[in-house]
């Protein structure tokens, strides 16, 4: 009985080592005949070539390693940036989708179906060929907030100069330990004593009371470079000084915010109509306001709802940038698999590099997302 | 006796497969990539994604160009049709993966010759069609007319994975200018680019800027910057480990070159049989059996000058006269103070 139990799962285990030692076997043989050499040496060679756009200091002088390092974050920036935006666009599209106002609910409906159903890269190509290309030239371009200018070259806005900025940092730090203790302070209180504290105007004055007390006595101090328009021939000009955010980044952020935050905007939906109708009309019997009933009583099941599919909406828009590589910002793909793939000749070290960083990387945020969904899941007394 | 017949018919059936396979010569037994083009019947070659000059498709799908040429002159020494090729568009980045992984046999896409590429990537380099370097192109209103006017804060349009990347840096550093690359991972992508304004320079094979001129909306504001920065000598590539077909895509291409040295031609080549100097003779297959070393036939090269031609008649059907590079500089034969030169065929 036993036997007829583990035999299936032994073929199967069987099978697949014999298909992994296949395709092992037969890399090496293939190698092996072209003269090719597995191994990851070549990451601490120097890579020769320049990248656009870098968190960190980089250079050609560095190593493919610190190459490897700037596609990375460039990726996680692109990612960190398109989830915050994608979630609160998705937020807002998805509540006004169940607005009573036809206006709101037809516009947020028909902005769904349009960006929902065209495919990505034709999106990202839409932003940056056609969209973003019809910026004016630098010389010609208005200024904004009179500090910054939108331009075929990308965005250039003034950058912040700080002293002492690691004081100041620490203490941002502080305020938000302190404000996280406040807040079990007074839920403690008002489940006791049921005095309720005015917590998020306590909060709020810790939160930007302690920084600035650093501007007056901690040495901090914050100055500000503004771009300034320099000619560099007849017809060409480039700004020195300030902050640049090159238009592929800003052409990618926008096409996955926009795409990604469709389908967030229906998780949203979905979840506050899973709700009962019974669920708030009972809470406001008990006179809760609207904005309570919101946020007291749907909003907590409904995340329940929500969260799942929206982690994996998180993931598709993580691996979605990838597609970054037509459009010339330097994330992995395009600086390690393109690139340094291209430079050093070892495809299978590289991909293989590359699979196991987006692996990482969405389990990462999986892992995340369930602990989030597990803490808000309805806990049986 | 019909017993005794089929037993008969049988046997010369096997006597004669037999035979078919100790004719087949001991080159092509040696060579494997040989051995699966006779079978396929079709070279399988890698070019670019549309470089006019070099490998372009036109609206019909038909391949020309110098680079395509060279797969052309293969497949007729080896299959004796010029038109038995099936390429494969392929990107910067992809072709040497292209190459080793064995999904095309030739790689003629205006590769550059370097020592890591030759020595580290599993490929060999058989030789050079294309004497090229590394220039800049420029708008024209800008005014800048040598790279000794760039300044600080010029950002440059190129492809990845490729060596202009590597040049660039190397130009601007020695420089000491600082620069934004833009690289992306298409040709089309970085000529749109450029000539919508994201860049204020283009930066790629003089050959390639020369060609994808022709591509902008107004060819005539651009300005390909005299300097050139780097050695690019472009050839066709093939895997290593098979020293015989190595060997006949490096005479196919030297065969081009040394029958235009010779004055042979696609239209005289037949009329040259009967030429006195020997050295002709033997590169239309009437002396000499060159041919057999290769495992090819005697009209192997005979078939390269008839169906593609020599490399003067390619040079002037794709790049001279589309009006990329009419003047061939150093892409003309040796004797006419060029850098073409190949070892004798004999």
């Amino acid at each position: 009985m036993k036997i007829k139990k583990i035999l299936p799962q032994l073929l199967t285990l069987l099978f697949i080592v014999l298909v992994f030692g296949f395709f092992t076997m037969n890399a090496q043989e293939n190698m092996s005949t072209r003269g090719l050499e597995f191994g990851f040496g070549f990451l601490n060679t120097q890579a020769s070539f320049d990248i656009q756009f870098s968190l960190i200091d980089y250079d050609g002088s560095h190593t493919y390693a610190r190459a490897y390092l700037v596609g990375l974050l460039n990726t996680l920036l692109v990612a960190f940036i398109g989830i915050i935006l994608a979630t609160l666009l998705g937020a807002i599209v998805g509540i006004a989708r169940l607005s009573p106002n036809y206006l709101i609910r037809k516009t947020a409906s028909f902005y769904i179906e349009f960006f929902r159903n065209i495919p990505l890269l034709l999106q990202i190509f839409f932003w940056y060929f056609a969209a973003l290309r019809a910026l004016p030239m630098l010389e010609d371009a208005p200024m904004l907030l009179n500090s910054s200018f939108m331009t075929i070259k990308g965005l250039y806005a003034p950058s912040p100069i700080w002293i002492n900025f690691d004081v100041f940092f620490t203490t941002i730090i502080i305020a938000m330990i302190v404000i996280f203790f406040f807040a079990r302070y007074a839920k403690k209180k008002q489940e006791q004593e049921g005095k309720r504290l005015p917590v998020l105007i306590i909060s709020l004055a810790i939160f930007t009371g302690l920084p600035l007390l650093t501007f007056l006595i901690g040495g901090v101090d914050l100055s500000w470079s503004f771009p300034v328009i320099r000619q560099m021939s007849a017809s060409s000009y480039t700004f020195d000084g300030g902050l640049k955010i090159p238009p592929e980044l800003i052409a990618l952020t926008l096409a996955l915010t926009l795409y990604t935050a469709t389908f967030i905007a229906e998780n949203v939906r979905a979840g506050i109509q899973g709700i009962g109708k019974g669920q708030k009309e009972a809470a406001a019997s008990i006179g809760l306001t609207p904005s309570q009933v919101l946020k007291l009583v749907v909003m907590p099941q409904a995340l329940r709802i929500i969260i799942p599919p929206t982690t994996n909406q998180y993931l598709n828009l993580t691996k979605n940038s990838s597609l970054a590589a037509a459009i010339a910002y330097p994330d992995l793909v395009l600086v390690f698999a393109g690139t340094a793939m291209m430079q050093t000749g070892r495809a299978i070290e590289i991909v293989g590099i590359t699979m196991a960083t987006y692996l990482t990387i969405s389990l990462g945020i999986s892992l995340l997302m369930n602990w989030y969904n597990k803490r808000i899941a309805i806990q049986e007394k | 006796m019909f017993k005794y017949l089929k037993q008969l018919t049988s046997l010369v059936a096997m006597v004669a497969v037999l035979f078919t396979f100790t004719t087949e010569t001991m080159a092509a037994k040696k060579s494997k990539t040989l051995k699966n083009t006779i079978k396929k019947d079709f070279v399988r070659c890698g070019v670019s994604q549309g470089l006019p000059g070099f490998s372009n498709a036109d609206a019909a799908g038909n391949w020309t160009g110098v680079d395509v040429d060279v797969c052309r002159a293969v497949a007729a020494a080896v299959l004796g049709d010029a038109n038995k090729v099936k390429f494969t568009p392929l990107s910067a980045k992809e072709r040497f993966t292209a190459l080793t992984s064995g999904e095309i046999d030739i790689l003629s896409r205006n590769t550059t010759w370097t020592l890591s590429r030759d020595a580290d990537l599993g490929v060999t380099f058989v030789g050079v069609n294309f004497y090229d370097g590394q220039g800049f192109m420029v708008r024209k209103d800008s005014g800048i007319t040598s790279t000794s006017q760039f300044k600080n804060g010029i950002s440059a349009c190129t492809n990845i994975g490729t060596t202009t990347e590597l040049n660039m840096r190397d130009f601007f550093n020695s420089k000491g200018i600082s620069y934004e690359p833009v690289a992306f991972e298409k040709a089309d992508e970085v000529v749109a680019a450029y000539d919508s304004g994201r860049c204020d320079t283009y930066t790629t094979d003089k050959s390639g800027l020369a060609a994808q001129r022709t591509k902008m909306t107004n060819p005539d504001d651009h300005l390909v910057l005299p300097e050139t920065i780097s050695k690019e000598p472009l050839g066709p590539v093939v895997r290593q480990g098979d020293a015989v077909w190595e060997d006949i895509v490096r005479w196919s291409l030297n065969v081009m070159i040394e029958a235009e040295e010779y004055g042979i031609s696609s239209a005289n080549a037949s009329m040259m049989k009967t030429s006195e100097n020997p050295a002709i003779k033997r590169l239309v297959g009437t002396e000499g059996e060159l041919g057999s070393y290769l495992g090819l036939d005697q009209d192997w090269s005979l078939n390269i000058i008839t169906q593609v031609g020599n490399y003067g008649e390619s040079y002037k059907r794709n790049i001279a006269d589309t009006g990329i590079l009419p003047d061939r500089g150093p892409n003309n034969i040796w004797t006419k103070g060029g850098l073409l030169y190949t070892p004798p065929a004999r």
